[in-house]
């Protein structure tokens, strides 16, 4: 384990390079003006280009521009916004915010995606499984953008039950959290609705039936712990979808977490301010999938002997 | 992902054929094993594919839907004759009525020349996207698989890294840097999203034939040819490439219906296409501050952006579920 754990980290340290010097290229190295869409609607400030240049080293050659830029990654400097204010004093207040919204989105789509993939998975060819079949095929073509706005419009205005924007309670965050984790919830029900399938009718399923167990407990233990395997990989990959439905879903209920900061800065133009905030995200994915990875190692035993 | 590997008409079939149950319907399927029924045709996956594909209801439903939406993208002239361009501020928000049957929208356009419209840029976007990633990533895939060692690993490592970017997150760093405007020309609009997905789009492609190609460069058809005197590009493009394209076909088709949703999603985030192009995504934007007044002015839009998802999304079920040989 301890092994495995060194490896993995080792393995992610190039990524994390490669990756950050990906953004960075993006945005301050390709050819043309890195500042024609910086700064609204109009030509940036000299002082604005001036400030920026010094800040992100654009004189200097790429590779050295490069190596300051993630030295200040490091230090936990993230630039500043237009308007002046640290990125990184923003991104701080905002973060539990989006954290919250993104855990609650992860607990309904594993809570919910789990029991109905196993419903649908018991029986399979019966009536809740074709349910569940259509229903996750329906969420997953309607996009995020479309399903958060008619879950507005319909549960927050029509209906009532929930607030219409987010006023800083948790309670709030519950319909943004259904409407952003639907969509991997839909995959999560028929991840392990196959898995299940599958592994209940493997050797060691028959052979629990044999001893006498009990239903629930040949599925519950047996045939489900195996099947979760491929959902816990599933979670950890979909983070970064997660992260980014959370810039649309944040910007519709108005909640104000990193996803709404991007989807302002989006809105005017800041691109600094939005690829600040973005390349923090992508670094949050990285770090989630390392830990998911190790989880990965503690539910399958095999992994370990590595 | 299956790893099935199809003999293509000179080549016989590899050593490992993978096994294959005698049939869904009770059908015997036409596969020929090992040696043993030598008087059989022999008949490629693609063969066998598309023979499970034409019975399939779900392909054929999903198929028809494509094949209108592609009519819509390519010929809207067929199904409106109305202009999409000619506004007038006084329709401004009318619902939908015997004139205009998905009503107006803010700028008194007619909704349903709009929505038929609409089509072409996401059919554009998903099309042009997919065949860019496709090819992409095939060729990536393709050299590191079949040259092994330091070209393998250096190219793994770049695969890597690109898949490290979650594709929403990297669309929206590279659209913020070079956002378009009104004065845009169209293709360069479109030009730009497709080039944002597709940066980042490729890597699964790359994983997919590199590992493939890895399987099928070992089968005894290629060493056959390499005995024969075959050049690396024979091998490649004649025995190696059509023997690994499946599971990339399978993949595509499936990512296809991903890339409109994110063109859309682009789109209503205000860095996707931007106005002089038409598109739900866009649409869908406009209409969210009005949709208790004019829910028509989402609802149309987002009715055939999500049947556009769902029929690629059936599409690719379909073509899976054709060629996985272990389907069950």
């Amino acid at each position: 384990m301890g092994r495995y754990v060194v490896q993995r980290l080792g393995q992610m340290v190039p990524v994390v390079i490669g990756t950050t010097f990906l953004i960075y290229a993006l945005v301050w190295a390709l050819p043309g003006d890195p500042f024609a869409a910086k700064c609204g609607d109009r030509p940036c400030p000299q002082a604005y280009v001036d400030r920026m240049t010094a800040e992100y080293n654009l004189d200097d050659p790429l590779p050295l521009a490069y190596l300051q830029y993630m030295g200040n990654l490091v230090t936990g400097d993230f630039g500043q916004t237009f308007s002046g204010a640290s990125v990184a004093g923003e991104l701080l207040q905002r973060y539990p915010i989006t954290l919250q919204l993104t855990v609650l989105a992860i607990v309904v789509e594993v809570v919910i995606g789990i029991a109905a993939g196993v419903l649908a998975g018991i029986r399979r060819g019966g009536f809740l499984d074709n349910l569940v079949l259509v229903s996750t095929l329906v969420v997953v073509s309607i996009p995020v953008f479309v399903l958060g706005l008619l879950a507005q419009t319909f549960f927050g205005v029509r209906l009532g039950w929930f607030p219409v924007t987010s006023d800083g309670t948790l309670y709030s965050l519950v319909l943004p959290a259904i409407v952003l984790g639907s969509l991997s919830l839909a995959f999560v029900a028929r991840l392990v609705r196959a898995n299940l399938v599958e592994n209940l009718r493997t050797d060691y399923v028959r052979t629990a039936i044999a001893k006498g167990l009990t239903r629930q407990r040949v599925i519950g233990v047996h045939a489900l712990r195996n099947s979760l395997i491929p959902v816990v990989t599933f979670v950890g990959a979909d983070f970064g979808g997660l992260l980014g439905g959370a810039v649309v879903v944040e910007g519709i209920f108005n909640i104000p977490g990193v996803g709404n900061m991007i989807f302002r800065g989006i809105n005017a133009h800041e691109g600094a301010t939005v690829t600040a905030a973005v390349t923090v995200l992508v670094l949050v994915f990285l770090i989630v999938n390392l830990l998911v990875d190790l989880l990965y190692a503690v539910i399958d035993p095999r992994i370990r002997h590595v | 992902m299956s790893s099935s590997v199809a003999p293509d008409q000179l080549a016989p079939p590899p050593a490992r054929v993978p096994e294959r149950p005698a049939g869904r319907n009770g059908r015997r399927r036409g596969r020929r094993r090992g040696g043993g029924h030598a008087a059989a045709v022999p008949r490629s996956l693609a063969g066998d594919a598309w023979r499970d594909l034409r019975r399939n209801p779900l392909f054929l439903i999903s198929a028809a839907i494509i094949v209108v939406l592609v009519a819509m993208a390519a010929v809207p002239g067929l199904f409106t004759d109305a202009d999409p361009r000619a506004c007038d501020l006084a329709n401004s928000r009318l619902p939908p009525s015997g004139s205009a049957w998905f009503g107006y929208d803010l700028q008194g356009c007619d909704m349903y020349a709009r929505t038929i419209h609409g089509a072409r840029a996401s059919i554009l976007v998903g099309v042009l996207t997919t065949l860019g990633i496709a090819v992409v990533g095939s060729v990536v895939g393709m050299v590191a698989g079949y040259h092994g060692g330091r070209v393998d690993a250096l190219l793994s490592r770049l695969t890597d890294m690109f898949f490290a970017v979650p594709m929403l997150l990297g669309a929206i760093i590279v659209l913020a840097t070079f956002p378009s405007r009104v004065d845009t020309p169209a293709w360069q609009t479109i030009g730009k999203v497709v080039l944002a997905l597709g940066v980042l789009g490729w890597t699964t492609v790359a994983r997919l034939m590199r590992s493939t190609v890895i399987q099928v460069k070992q089968a005894d058809y290629v060493q056959a040819a390499r005995g024969l005197g075959a050049g690396t590009r024979r091998i490649l493009l004649r025995h190696v490439l059509p023997n690994a394209l499946a599971p990339v076909v399978v993949y595509s088709t499936i990512i296809l219906g991903v890339f409109v949703v994110l063109e859309a999603t682009l789109s209503f985030l205000g860095i996707g296409l931007q106005a002089p192009v038409i598109s739900w995504g866009i649409a869908i934007s406009e209409a969210r501050s009005y949709i208790r007044q004019s829910p028509h002015m989402l609802l149309f839009p987002g009715a055939f952006l999500s049947v556009t998802v769902l029929a690629f999304i059936m599409l690719g079920d379909a073509v899976r579920d054709a060629f996985d040989p272990r389907l069950r």
